[in-house]
């Protein structure tokens, strides 16, 4: 990432930094990509922006996010889903590896830096496979990959699905310190599946994914990280139970950290209804209780971050009958919005929170140094107008799919400024 | 409207719709119109003897992704009886097998000319997604375990031709609910005109959740028949299970077949339907599929009365005002979302 020489000055904008626990109208002074700090600045800065009205925030980072390339460049590629990144306010997101080959050498890692490098976009951090070839047989080189700059391991698209392996995965990560991010499901529960089991799969007759599905495996995932001390960071938490389960394991101690996704707090499996492929995901869309459930653990800190799982497909495999059609939905350029006007706005949660969920935290659990408007930090930082209000188009999207339900929603919050290691990399409208 | 002035009758008014796609969105008076439409017919062909030209010009065609004989050969027939002209295209014999997406080949079909499709299709709401995708009527014949409206609304014309008004009438529906649209046409018509149903089943194939929805969950067989004005024994799916939801067919069968001896705690006059092809000797055994209250070989001259309804309600000839909405043929797809 090529860093800005020169000064930058954010003028009278709203600075919140939970990391540092400001919230208070100040100017943020930049210069050759680092923070100096945050206060009132006379010095005549080479730019300034005026942020006036805007919430300025450390850099959001997207810690679930399917870059598809290499293997599915159809669907996405680093250069489009990092546009999208920026276009949605997170200067860095950490790529999944279920790729066409999956990341689990360093050579396969470089690719991805290197790619990244050259789309010169926002930052992306790797996250490595926890099993060789993502077949959940055998160890991937997990320390190749860290010495390669892997930030975490992941199998997800899939369970790590044998207890054993699970358990040797999180001693031998407890080395590195690096978390596994789990994708938990008992595959057996949720056979043939495409959405929640409850009335409305009973309804339409599809077959459903029961909410234990995921509950069971996350039980077994958090017993298995008390037991060596491994570090567990549950993905996509879908369901309520699963967020008391995550609770209670923080109430003992445990090493979990966890995520939800703005579509599992916004829609519910009522979406299917019409059978539409862009409601198909996994974990499944569940019910209003569910979403309740995961709120109440954004609100009080069970569910730490707020990540997309964006997960690109193109128009002609969703456009399939719904067994047929991929799991996934579209993340990154409606993750603020949705946030802001599901949580933010009916004053669920306060600004400082929205931030540490989706930038302090992420960046703590992925061990990167980001999330934070600290004196000598790096110059990512995402200005935020709170209150425009503005209309979700697929057709507008930086990404190379359009699989989004939330197509033609009115949405309150949007990132107007992204800046990446002290340089603009996207300002809204001027593309 | 009488059976005679078909030629020059339009699509009454209280049918705006463009598909059948299912029961569960239609109104109870929708329901009692293709009902009241279907009888029309019957009478008019002479119990579905008889040829009529109310539809001549218009084909249809038999979009089949699974296998049926029974119901594309009364579609095919209802359709001829109606003077159409009628296409099959079964999946085995199409370009599916090549990669190509269900919405091209019906697409495809579209532009050659067509005025209405009859699907089938393994999974639930495929339906759906070409009444949106296309510019042609379509009527379900089967989507997955989600509905088979024409067949249930077969089984509600065999029930309201020997019993008349439905309302009060207690249907049990027998067997393996999970995997069966015949259940949920039944249920959805039943329910909207003002029968009470009851759904009988081992847990494995009967949800307690049904009960959201206002009917009665019974595990108990012998309890049911004595309660039951009408019995609808549905096919065991053993192709849809992925775990066989019960031990053996022998315990299956202990449980919930109808038997003679059943028979003798039901009322008199109970009607027993089912919608075949029958696994005799699980849901039922062969004395009762032959017996007196066996509406089994009415249900399929009465599957050509509902489905020579159907496909005049929705190919039939409209008045212009309703047909059209600012140029555009009107589309249940904006209703159905």
């Amino acid at each position: 990432m090529t860093a800005a020489t020169g000064t930058l000055l954010l003028r009278g904008g709203r600075v919140v930094d939970p990391a540092q626990g400001i919230d208070r109208i100040d100017d943020v002074l930049v210069r050759d990509g680092k923070v100096v700090g945050i206060g009132q600045s006379n010095e005549a800065a080479d730019a300034t922006i005026d942020a006036t009205g805007l919430i300025v925030s450390p850099g959001l980072i997207d810690m679930h996010v399917h870059l598809r390339e290499p293997g599915r460049e159809e669907d996405e590629t680093i250069e489009t889903g990092t546009r999208a990144a920026l276009a949605g306010g997170f200067t860095s997101v950490a790529c999944i590896p279920n790729t066409e080959p999956p990341i689990d050498t360093q050579a396969a890692v470089e690719f991805i830096r290197q790619k990244a490098a050259r789309a010169d976009t926002c930052n992306v951090f790797v996250v490595g496979c926890v099993s060789r070839n993502r077949e959940g047989k055998e160890l991937a080189e997990i320390g190749r990959l860290v010495e390669a700059g892997a930030v975490a391991f992941s199998d997800d698209g899939a369970p790590v699905y044998d207890a054993e392996l699970m358990r040797r995965a999180f001693e031998y990560c407890r080395m590195f310190d690096k978390p596994i991010l789990a994708h938990e499901e008992v595959l057996e529960l949720s056979r043939g599946g495409v959405m929640h089991e409850g009335l409305v799969s009973l309804v339409l007759g599809l077959t459903g994914m029961p909410a234990a599905a995921e509950e069971v495996m996350i039980g077994r995932d958090i017993a298995l990280s008390e037991m060596t001390g491994g570090r567990l960071h549950v993905m996509h938490v879908s369901t309520a139970a699963g967020v008391a389960l995550i609770r209670a394991a923080k109430t003992r101690g445990a090493k979990v950290t966890a995520e939800a996704c703005p579509h599992h707090f916004t829609l519910t499996d009522e979406g299917l209804r019409g059978f539409d492929s862009n409601h198909k995901m996994s974990p499944p869309l569940r019910t209003a209780a569910d979403i309740a459930g995961i709120i109440a653990g954004i609100v009080d800190g069970t569910i730490d971050c707020i990540a997309t799982d964006h997960a690109p497909h193109a128009p002609e495999k969703k456009m399939l009958e719904l067994d047929r059609a991929p799991f996934g939905i579209l993340g990154l350029e409606t993750a603020v919005g949705l946030t802001v006007t599901r949580l933010v706005s009916p004053g669920k949660i306060g600004w400082p929170r929205m931030i540490e969920s989706m930038s302090t935290l992420p960046a703590q659990i992925l061990g990167v140094d980001r999330g934070t408007l600290r004196p000598g930090a790096v110059a990512d930082i995402t200005l935020i107008d709170p209150a425009m209000e503005w209309t979700v188009d697929v057709k507008s999207f930086q990404s190379k799919s359009v699989n989004s339900p939330f197509n033609g929603w009115k949405l309150r919050g949007r990132a107007v400024a992204v800046i990446v290691t002290g340089l603009v990399k996207y300002r809204l409208g001027r593309g | 409207m009488t059976p005679s002035s078909f030629q020059s009758e339009r699509v009454p008014a209280g049918w705006q719709h463009r598909h059948l796609l299912d029961l569960e969105r239609l109104t109870g008076d929708e329901i009692r119109l293709l009902l009241d439409t279907a009888a029309l017919f019957k009478e008019a062909t002479d119990h579905c003897r008889r040829k009529l030209t109310v539809l001549t010009g218009s084909t249809v065609v038999n979009l089949f992704f699974e296998n049926s004989t029974r119901t594309r050969t009364s579609f095919s027939l209802a359709a001829r009886r109606l003077g159409a002209d009628v296409v099959d295209f079964s999946a085995s014999t199409s370009s599916l097998s090549k990669g190509e997406s269900f919405i091209d080949t019906a697409r495809n079909l579209e532009a050659m000319g067509i005025d209405a499709v009859i699907v089938r299709h393994s999974t639930p709401g495929t339906p759906h997604l070409l009444a949106q995708h296309l510019n042609v009527g379509v009527i379900n014949a089967g989507d997955g375990p989600h509905e088979h409206p024409t067949q249930g609304l077969l089984d509600i014309f065999s029930i309201r031709e020997r019993l008349g008004d439905l309302r009060g009438v207690t249907v049990g529906l027998v067997g393996d609910i999970a995997h069966s649209r015949t259940a949920r046409s039944n249920l959805w018509g039943l329910l909207k005109l003002g029968a009470k149903v009851i759904l009988c089943g081992p847990p494995t194939l009967v949800s307690e959740r049904w009960r959201e929805l206002g009917v009665e969950v019974s595990h108990d067989l012998d309890d049911i028949v004595p309660r039951c004005d009408v019995l609808n024994l549905l096919r065991i799916q053993f192709e849809r299970q992925n775990t066989r939801p019960f031990p053996s067919v022998r315990e299956y069968a202990h449980l919930y077949a109808m038997t003679s001896d059943r028979l003798t705690r039901a009322k008199p006059d109970l009607l027993i339907l089912a919608p075949g092809p029958i696994n005799r000797g699980v849901e039922m055994t062969a004395e009762v599929a032959d017996c007196r209250h066996s509406l089994i070989l009415d249900q399929v001259t009465n599957g050509l009365a509902v489905r020579m309804g159907v496909l005049w309600l929705t190919c039939g000839p409209r008045e212009p005002a309703a047909a059209r909405v600012n140029g555009h043929p009107v589309s249940d797809a904006r209703n159905h979302g």
